[in-house]
């Protein structure tokens, strides 16, 4: 045992005053806010009185409300400043000037992106991960919400697939680590994907290394479908059960067969839904970065958008490259964000 | 909606209603049905299972043999937790400290977002100024920004403070050691606030409007209306989206790994010493497996105590949206 909690008595004194600085901040807001209009109050209550007395028009009074709402938006509205707007706008200017920020670049962090043979590859894996993962995660999902709905036991079925959306994607990645760990042929197979190789009469494979059809990068695909397909199902379930029951047995009377009921009624009763789910993968899956370093720290062909991007900022001081990259990603995103307001807007009309 | 059609939640559940799914799966006969189901439910449960066995198998028998002989020769030891956490060599985990760094983490970055979002999204949903929708439009809009965007200048506004054109506007904040925890909380809580504000304004704004005017005449002004009538009704919205952020915060890798690793062993979380573990020592399947499985502990326990609260937060979340 060589454990004494005594030793991390520092970090608790922190937590200790993070506390207290929240009941201090919180509160105090609280109470500035409840006194300051109060007082408000009173003082205007005064001035009325007087007003009635002297017969002078009464002006509603609005702004104080305003006030009052920057009181309460000021921590969000300031943070966000500090924490995402500035910064945003900062990463853009960055990825135009070079290596260290010191100088303008023009376009030359860009067109290292595009040039560059590595970076094209980051560029094409981040592309077969984007179309991969968002289809395979909501087929899957939406199958298997199908397939438990109003079965025996429907709710200890769902919680089996959507447990991993508990678990960090390190831990995710390491359970799926240990299920593509090789041993060379002689010895016994640990990992159970060799070994289901082994059993079938095949030799054991370093799957991570595989790099023809993209096998690796494919691998690691499937870790982000098995923590994904839980938020599928579990959004698409609902939507199943929300369609209305008459429609179905309408569709029953008329004689429809699975098949039929699943595109002609299913599917596009929950189309909403899949949008939704397929956009919020999607999105998510741009973004992916633990996956791939825990894995192979983008090592093997296998580095995708966000993890080149963390190495070129922060362990090869590319500053000028590394936004770039950020910029890329945020481009990216945008379409995918029109088109889901778009249909947002579509549906309210429809409406 | 007329009265006549009762919501679908009141139907009695008796009334076996079927749904479309329900007939899909019916018309595929079940057995096929049944079959895909466990099938895919195998794939999904089997990994992490295999990984929970080994944690507990000796660690010579990890390294030689796979887990699956467990069944024909079941041997059980604590020994790769006791050494995941409490160890003493530097390759061993040392997790139980690391275990502390998340938890001091984790808190106040669940604290500050939940009492920050409710009270941005009371404003945005019942006080009524200029410029309300757009306020909204644009904390909605900041969901969009990648993390990826904020981390170099949010690490120089801790490292250097801001500087514009030569003038000095915010200090250094000159962190180190256990500080650091103060970044991390700052970054989380600003990375949270978009999501949050708009998740707890889908729930604020719902809420009705007769209780608020009542309030509003009786005399109550907006912190009491937050206090004593909208903190109280929006007790399960802020469990679910406490959880989110608890998940999260607790599983983040990136985040922790720019902000918090200056600090080494004194402030990292587990998932930083995880990847490391992984990374370095990927062969010592005896602390990988059990060093998983601490770090897993907390968020399932939260996960399948609250699921109700999750579920219900992540379908305001994203379908009405």
């Amino acid at each position: 045992m060589n454990f004494d909690l005594a030793d991390h008595a520092d970090k608790f004194l922190m937590l200790g005053g993070g506390l207290i600085a929240f009941v201090v901040l919180v509160g105090g807001l609280l109470l500035v806010l409840d006194v300051i209009p109060t007082k408000l109050a009173e003082r205007r209550t005064v001035r009325l009185a007087a007003a009635v007395e002297a017969g002078t028009p009464i002006k509603a009074g609005r702004s104080r409300e305003g006030w009052l709402a920057l009181g309460f938006l000021l921590p969000a509205v300031l943070l966000l400043a500090i924490g995402l707007i500035f910064p945003a706008i900062r990463t853009t200017l960055l990825s135009f000037r070079n290596k260290d920020s010191s100088e303008w670049a023009g376009f030359d962090n860009y067109t290292w992106m595009f040039a560059q043979p590595d970076i094209r590859q980051v560029l094409f894996n981040t592309l077969i991960w984007v179309l991969v993962v968002p289809t395979l995660a909501t087929a899957i999902g939406l199958l298997y919400a199908i397939m438990v709905d109003k079965a025996r036991g429907e709710a200890v079925a769902k919680a089996l697939i959507f447990l991993p959306m508990a678990i960090s994607f390190v831990g995710a990645s390491i359970i799926w680590k240990f299920v593509y760990a090789y041993r060379s042929g002689d010895q016994e197979q640990i990992g159970l994907l060799n070994q289901i190789v082994v059993w079938l009469g095949g030799e054991p494979q370093q799957w991570l290394l595989e790099q023809g059809y993209k096998l690796n990068t494919l691998l690691l695909i499937v870790i982000l479908i098995w923590i994904q397909a839980g938020f599928a199902m579990v959004i698409l379930s609902a939507a199943i059960k929300a369609i209305p029951a008459e429609i179905v047995e309408a569709a029953r009377i008329d004689g429809t067969n699975a098949w039929q009921m699943f595109w002609r009624v299913t599917l596009p009763a929950i189309r909403p839904a899949v949008i939704v789910v397929v956009i919020t993968i999607t999105i998510g899956t741009l973004k992916v970065f633990d996956i791939v370093r825990t894995m192979t720290n983008g090592n093997y062909e296998t580095s995708v958008i966000a993890n080149e991007m963390y190495n070129q900022s922060f362990r090869y001081g590319e500053t000028g490259h590394g936004s770039a990259l950020a910029v890329f990603l945020f481009v990216l995103v945008i379409p995918i964000v029109i088109f889901q307001i778009r249909n947002i807007r579509k549906q309210r009309s429809e409406a | 909606m007329t009265t006549t059609n009762p919501p679908a939640a009141v139907v009695p559940p008796l009334q076996k209603k079927s749904t479309a799914a329900g007939r899909v799966r019916q018309k595929l006969s079940s057995r096929v049905a049944t079959v895909i189901a466990i099938v895919i439910a195998l794939f999904w449960t089997i990994p992490t299972f295999g990984l929970l066995i080994s944690s507990f198998r000796p660690a010579n028998d990890i390294k030689t043999t796979g887990w699956w002989t467990f069944f024909s020769d079941p041997q059980l030891t604590l020994e790769n937790y006791n050494e995941v956490l409490f160890g003493g060599s530097a390759s061993s985990g040392q997790l139980a400290g690391y275990f502390i760094n998340s938890l001091v983490i984790t808190i106040p970055a669940v604290l500050f977002p939940m009492a920050i979002c409710s009270l941005a999204a009371y404003a945005l949903a019942w006080i009524d100024f200029k410029g309300r929708d757009w306020v909204y439009i644009m904390i909605f809009a900041l969901q969009i920004v990648p993390l990826q965007m904020a981390l170099v200048p949010l690490l120089r506004f801790f490292s250097q403070g801001t500087e514009i054109f030569g003038i000095q506007l915010t200090p250094a904040w000159g962190l180190s050691d256990t500080g650091l925890f103060i970044q991390v909380w700052f970054a989380h809580t600003c990375f949270a606030l978009p999501f949050g504000v708009y998740l707890l304004h889908n729930f604020i704004s719902e809420l009705p409007r007769d209780i608020m005017e009542a309030a509003r005449v009786d005399g109550a002004n907006h912190p009491k209306i937050f206090r004593s009538i909208v903190l109280p009704l929006i007790t399960p919205a802020l469990a679910s989206y406490g959880i989110f952020q608890f998940l999260w915060v607790w599983n983040d890798l990136l985040v922790a790994l720019i902000f918090a690793s200056g600090g080494g062993r004194d402030t990292q979380p587990m998932t930083v010493r995880l990847a490391e573990l992984a990374g370095t020592r990927g062969n010592e399947w005896q602390r990988l497996t059990s060093g998983a499985f601490v770090s897993m502990v907390v968020p399932l326990i939260v996960f399948l105590s609250l699921q109700r609260y999750f579920v219900r937060g992540l379908l305001a979340g994203s379908v009405k949206g």
